[in-house]
């Protein structure tokens, strides 16, 4: 518990092999960062840079071959595949690059979902509640019964980051949450996580374009397997400012 | 522990919710899925169904030959040539009726039986029938009570009387709505007079009608309609009780093979089967036709569950980033593996009640089309229930255990 020092997310020397076939291809070669809470961090790096192998580590979804990953205080290196699912359950939100939202189903039920796996014994009322709540959050009141195909791309993305909210996690994990919107959607998005790192949520975004990584306020960027780059946000991009700013550039009708 | 089981089954009804939710989203292909397992399980109770009622009706046929009854045929047969032996070899005398009844004390009844056909005449009206020779304990053996009239007598047998009681078909052929009784019926141009109508049978198994008959005292019928001869055909006889029915079997095959000097070693001259032997002869043949026809039930069944595998199969590719979802935010591999497996098995179980309901109605419409009588087990029905909700185990198993074992990472970005 010494090893916790209040950071939400610690890795000691954290190093990934994968072995294929004969051949090992060593993703990460030893990585030691300290992501304290409420801090908002762009992970970069071009592909092969060991960042999304990272990520999935970072995630819960994969597990270190060697070194140790705190997780909000609890070393979580080497726990078995139904306990990291439980960590990620209560500890952790998911916003994916193709939002991975269920087809045919309501944004509601897409943002209970994981409460569906959760400990928690809650009622119907409950969860709809819940889910009602955190949908507001991202802007999507009364949206609740639209399906996937009803939203843009964007309300898309806003039901996914209400799901990732939903069992109060200790970080939110993005990965390229911007990769399928275009540029004004993307601008929105980032807004949003703005405003939620604002209220004390920690970000780890995973992205590997520059101007939507200048929205975070820390930038870690990686190449071949190691961290290259770890600075502090300059210019922060203020996404209400650069909004307002794309707004007036356009016609009036298309700024809805 | 408790706080462990709790969370445990508070998994399990997020589980069904949710497999219920999944299946709800796919209603055209659930609905397709069950199709397989309704036709199956409705195809195996419909002919289940069926075949139980022919062989009920086959038993009905049987028991309508009367209660703890003994055939003895003259002339020998093997054991499943029963009809081919009927009266062949003229070996069987009168006084062997009369012997069985005098020395076997377990046999309350015996009438001695001979057949033939003639055409009968009353007035301007003739009528080809068969006609049956009988003692006068022929009615209450047969349980064959009369609709108006009185039976002949053993006074008429001994005296070998022109009276006869006639048959329901026979009495409309012949005098339409007209009483009978009294009335004379001439056969072969001797004339008998009618002293009872018998109560309505129908139709027997093998689609005769049992109404269309004369019946008169064996003793006439030997005289004036065969024309005199001394063998008879068969001798019914009948016991008091279900336990005399082997041991009098064997009683009187004693007696006839001493009666008719049959050395030791040699075959029997006649031949002597109870009405159980009879009887489950007869039924062999439905229960080969029901086993047959509940055979090829089964294996539509079966194709009804390699139908749910196969859509399983096709669910979970295509349901991969789904799964993939459902592991990122916190899902177990157990909890897909249920998910799947309900999913599979409410497919299978609501498919199998929709089935039990379709086979029940498809039956009763054969039923009903075909003049067949159809019987439904609740055997069968239990049966074909607890087999659908296993098909739906067994065939959804493979599925959700592969859905199970997907890796998190390689399921979040399958295309």
């Amino acid at each position: 518990m010494n090893n916790s020092s209040g950071a939400a997310v610690r890795l000691d020397d954290v190093r990934k092999t994968y072995k294929t076939g004969e051949v090992e291809v060593q993703a990460v070669r030893g990585v030691s960062i300290e992501i304290g809470r409420g801090e908002f961090v762009a992970l970069m790096g071009s592909s092969g840079s060991g960042k999304s192998t990272l990520m999935n580590i970072i995630g819960c979804l994969d597990r270190p071959t060697a070194g140790r990953y705190f997780l909000d205080g609890e070393d979580v290196s080497s726990l078995s595949r139904d306990d990291l699912a439980d960590v990620r359950n209560r500890k952790l939100g998911f916003v994916f690059q193709n939002f991975n939202l269920l087809a045919r189903t309501s944004a509601l039920e897409n943002v209970e979902l994981p409460l569906l796996y959760s400990n928690v014994a809650l009622t119907s009322v409950q969860l709809r509640e819940k889910a009602e709540e955190v949908l507001a959050a991202v802007g999507l009141e009364g949206r609740g019964d639209h399906t996937p195909s009803q939203l843009s791309g964007g309300q898309q993305q806003r039901v996914a980051i209400a799901r990732a909210l939903i069992n109060d996690p200790e970080v939110l994990l993005a990965d390229e949450p911007t990769g399928n919107l275009d540029s004004r959607t993307s601008v929105e998005v980032m807004g949003i996580f703005q405003g939620l790192n604002d209220k004390g949520i920690t970000i780890i975004m995973v992205t590997h374009e520059a101007d939507i990584a200048s929205y975070a306020r820390r930038n870690i960027v990686m190449k071949d397997g190691v961290v290259r780059n770890d600075m502090t946000v300059q210019s922060r991009l203020n996404a209400v400012t650069e909004l307002e700013r794309i707004t007036a550039g356009e016609p009036l009708e298309a700024a809805v | 522990m408790t706080s462990k089981n709790f969370a445990r089954r508070l998994r399990l009804i997020s589980t069904f919710k949710i497999a219920g939710r999944a299946l709800r989203r796919n209603k055209l292909r659930s609905a397709l899925t069950a199709l397989g397992i309704i036709i199956g399980v409705g195809a195996v109770i419909a002919m289940v169904s069926i075949g139980n009622g022919a062989k009920a009706q086959v038993e009905a046929q049987i028991a309508g030959l009367g209660e703890n009854v003994i055939l003895i045929f003259s002339g020998s047969t093997t054991a499943s040539g029963i009809r081919t032996g009927w009266g062949g070899a003229g070996t069987l005398k009168i006084e062997d009726a009369e012997a069985i009844r005098r020395e076997v004390p377990q046999v309350t009844l015996v009438s001695e039986e001979v057949v033939s056909n003639a055409q009968v005449m009353a007035g301007n009206q003739n009528w080809f029938t068969r006609i049956y020779g009988e003692s006068a304990d022929y009615f209450d053996l047969r349980q064959w009570p009369l609709a108006d009239g009185a039976p002949f007598t053993n006074q008429d047998v001994r005296s070998a009387n022109k009276v006869c009681v006639i048959g329901r078909t026979t009495a409309t052929q012949i005098f339409g709505s007209e009483d009978v009784i009294g009335q004379v019926l001439r056969v072969k141009n001797v004339p008998f007079q009618i002293t009872g109508v018998l109560t309505p049978k129908g139709l027997s198994s093998q689609g005769t009608d049992q109404d269309d008959i004369v019946i008169m005292p064996y003793t006439s019928a030997m005289k004036r309609v065969l024309g005199g001869g001394t063998t008879l055909r068969n001798i019914n006889a009948q016991v008091a009780s279900p336990r005399d029915l082997q041991p009098v079997q064997q009683q009187i095959i004693a007696l006839l093979r001493q009666r008719h000097n049959i050395r030791e070693g040699r075959d029997d001259d006649f031949t002597v089967r109870t009405q159980e032997e009879i009887a489950a002869a007869a039924t062999a043949t439905t229960e080969t036709m029901t086993a047959l026809l509940a055979g090829v039930a089964v294996i539509s069944l079966v194709v009804g569950g390699i139908g749910i595998m196969n859509i399983m199969l096709v669910s979970v590719t295509e349901r991969t980033r789904e799964i993939g979802t459902r592991m990122a935010v916190g899902a177990h591999g157990r909890d897909i593996l249920t998910q799947f497996l309900i999913e599979a098995m409410t497919l299978s179980v609501v498919g199998g009640i929709i089935g039990i309901i379709t086979g029940i109605v498809a039956s009763k419409i054969i039923a009903l089309l075909k003049n067949w009588s159809s019987l439904i087990s609740p055997t069968s029905i239990i049966l074909a229930f607890v087999v659908s909700a296993g098909v739906g185990i067994f065939f959804g198993f493979y599925p959700a255990r592969k859905a199970a074992q997907l890796d998190p990472i390689d399921a979040l970005r399958y295309e």
